[in-house]
C-alpha cells in the first residue's frame, strides 16, 4: 500500500505523465483547493452513513441470529430464510428498491440518508447474523449449565453470559464488516447520497478530470480504509493478549 | 406442594434417559433424604453424570417421575424455575463466567434471580468467599486464580444462591493432584453443615469419610446401594467390586 502510494505521489509531483493534469486538485490553486475542499466534503457523510448502518445491520444481526440458535426447527428456518434471501439480493438494487420501491410500498418518505442506511444495513445484516452465530456457538456449553445452575433466564443468560464473550471474539470480524460497509457506502451514490463517490462524480461532470478526480477518490478511500484495518488489526491484537493473559 | 417431614427432598422414579439409541439412564429409582450425602460412583458412561444432570433439569428425562423438594419436575417453567432453585451444581470444568471478577460470578445470581441489591449481592457473596477461605481473591479475574480456587469459588457460587440441595459432577477430575484436596475439604465441611449433597466422585476416600450412601452405577442403571462400609468392605455385585479393585488399586 505505501509503495502505491509513492508511485501515485511520484507520478503526480513528477508531472512525467501529459495526460496527468493535476491542476484541478492542486491545493495551491484557489479552483483546485475548492475541488479539494469539495471533494472531501462527502468524507462525513461516507463515515456518517457507514458507521449508522453498521450499528444498524448489528442490531438487525443479533436478532436475526438468536432464532438461528434455537433448537427448534421452525425457529432456525426464519433465520435460514432471511439470510438466504438477504445474501441473494445484490446491494445496488437493494438501495434502488428501497429508495424507490419502499416508499410506495408502505406510504411513507423516506429521506436519501435512511434509505441508504436501510439497505446497507439489510444487506450486511444477513452476514453479521453469521458472525454472531458463529460466535455464540463458540461459546462453551457449559457457560449455558453455569447460568442455568445460578437461576439465570434466557435474556440475562445471553445479556450478562454469553453476548459479552462472544462480542469480544468476534469484534475482529465486526471491524472487518465496517471495513466492508464504507466500500458499499460508495454505491449509495446512485441515489443521491452526498457522499465521497457522488461529490468526485459531480467534479467530473463539471471539470471533465476524471483520472484525477477518481485517482484522489481511491485514495481518499484507501487513506480511510488502512486507518480502519489498523484500528481493527490493533483490536485482533489486543483481544488475543487478552486470551493469552 | 411442600415435601413432608420424612418425604425424600428427592425422588427419582424409574427414570429412564436416552441419547438416541444408548440408554443412559435405565429405570433408575433413588430417594435422597433431606441433610443426607450421597456419593454416585462407576465406570464412565455409566449414567452418574446424567443422574445428577436430570435431577437439575440440565437434561430432560425420558420416563418415570423425578421430584425435588417437593416440585414434580415436568418440563414446565415453574417447575423448571422451582428446581434450579432448589440445587447448586459444581461441575468438573468449574464452569466459572471468564469475563467478570469472583465477585461478580458471586453476585450475578443472587441480583439478577433473586433480587438482592448490588451491596447486598456483594456481602453476601463475601462471607460464602470466606466459608471457601479464599475472599482475598474477590477482585480477581478466574484464570487469575489456581485450578483448586477457581472450584472453590465454583462452589461459593453455588451456595451463595442459598441452594437446599448441592449436586457435585466430578468437581475435583479437572483438578492437578495437589489442589484436590484443598476442594474435598470445603466438599467435607459443607457436609458436615448437614447440606444435602449428591457427589459423583472418583475419590473414594472422601467417599468413605462424608457418604451416607453409596451408589454403584453400570450401563445407566443402579447396580448397588449400601452404607460406605458395606460397600467398601464387602460389595455384592461383581462389578462393584472390580471397579473397586481397579479404581482403589490404580
Amino acid at each position: 500500500m505505501t509503495r502505491l502510494f509513492a508511485a501515485i505521489a511520484l507520478l503526480g509531483l513528477s508531472g512525467c505523465s501529459s495526460s496527468l493534469q493535476w491542476y484541478v486538485v492542486n491545493p495551491n490553486t484557489t479552483t483546485g483547493w475548492n475541488n479539494l475542499k469539495f471533494l472531501l466534503s462527502g468524507l462525513q457523510h461516507t463515515i456518517l452513513l457507514s458507521v449508522t448502518a453498521i450499528v444498524v445491520s448489528i442490531v438487525i444481526g443479533l436478532l436475526v441470529a438468536l432464532p438461528g440458535l434455537s433448537t427448534r426447527r421452525h425457529w432456525r428456518a426464519v433465520n435460514q430464510t432471511y439470510v438466504e434471501i438477504v445474501r441473494a439480493v445484490p446491494i445496488l438494487v437493494l438501495i434502488l428498491w428501497v429508495y424507490y420501491g419502499l416508499p410506495t410500498l408502505a406510504g411513507i418518505s423516506i429521506s436519501v440518508f435512511w434509505a441508504g442506511v436501510v439497505a446497507l444495513a439489510l444487506s450486511d445484516s444477513a452476514f453479521e447474523a453469521e458472525i454472531f452465530r458463529a460466535g455464540i456457538q463458540s461459546i462453551d456449553k457449559g457457560q449455558y449449565e453455569a447460568a442455568h445452575s445460578v437461576s439465570l433466564n434466557y435474556v440475562d443468560t445471553m445479556r450478562f453470559v454469553i453476548l459479552p464473550q462472544a462480542i469480544k471474539r468476534i469484534l475482529p470480524a465486526l471491524g472487518n464488516q465496517l471495513v466492508y460497509m464504507l466500500k458499499m457506502s460508495s454505491l449509495v451514490s446512485v441515489i443521491g447520497m452526498q457522499e465521497l463517490t457522488r461529490k468526485a462524480n459531480e467534479l467530473v461532470v463539471t471539470e471533465y478530470r476524471p483520472l484525477e478526480i477518481y485517482t484522489i477518490l481511491v485514495l481518499e478511500y484507501l487513506v480511510l480504509i488502512l486507518i480502519v484495518s489498523q484500528g481493527v488489526r490493533w483490536l485482533e491484537r489486543r483481544m488475543s493478549a487478552d486470551e493469552a493473559r | 406442594m411442600p415435601s413432608g417431614a420424612n418425604a425424600p427432598i428427592i425422588k427419582m422414579d424409574g427414570v429412564e434417559k436416552r441419547f438416541g439409541n444408548f440408554a443412559a439412564l435405565d429405570n433408575v429409582s433413588l430417594d435422597v433424604a433431606e441433610g443426607e450425602r450421597v456419593v454416585v460412583c462407576g465406570p464412565s458412561g455409566s449414567g452418574k453424570s446424567t443422574l445428577i444432570r436430570c435431577v437439575n433439569a440440565l437434561e430432560n428425562h425420558d420416563k418415570g417421575a423425578i421430584t425435588v423438594d417437593g416440585v414434580l419436575l415436568d418440563r414446565s417453567s415453574q417447575s423448571l424455575d422451582a428446581v434450579k432453585a432448589a440445587t447448586g451444581m459444581v461441575f468438573q470444568q468449574f464452569n466459572l463466567f471468564p469475563h467478570i471478577s469472583v465477585l461478580d460470578n458471586l453476585t450475578l445470581g443472587p441480583i439478577r434471580a433473586r433480587g438482592f441489591s448490588k451491596s447486598d449481592a456483594q456481602a453476601h457473596a463475601m462471607t460464602y468467599l470466606e466459608r471457601v477461605k479464599i475472599p482475598e481473591q474477590a477482585e480477581k479475574f478466574p484464570r487469575q486464580l489456581s485450578g483448586g480456587q477457581q472450584q472453590r469459588v465454583a462452589i461459593a457460587r453455588a451456595l451463595a444462591m442459598e441452594p437446599r440441595i448441592m449436586l457435585f459432577d466430578e468437581p475435583t477430575s479437572a483438578l492437578d493432584p495437589e489442589m484436590i484436596s484443598e476442594v474435598l475439604d470445603v466438599m467435607s465441611e459443607l457436609a458436615n453443615s448437614g447440606m444435602t449433597m449428591i457427589v459423583v466422585t472418583h475419590e473414594m476416600g472422601f467417599a468413605r469419610q462424608v457418604a451416607d450412601q453409596m451408589v454403584f452405577m453400570d450401563q445407566g442403571k443402579i447396580v448397588e446401594m449400601a452404607k460406605p462400609e458395606a460397600f467398601f468392605t464387602a460389595p455384592k455385585s461383581n462389578r462393584a467390586a472390580d471397579f473397586l479393585r481397579k479404581i482403589l488399586h490404580h
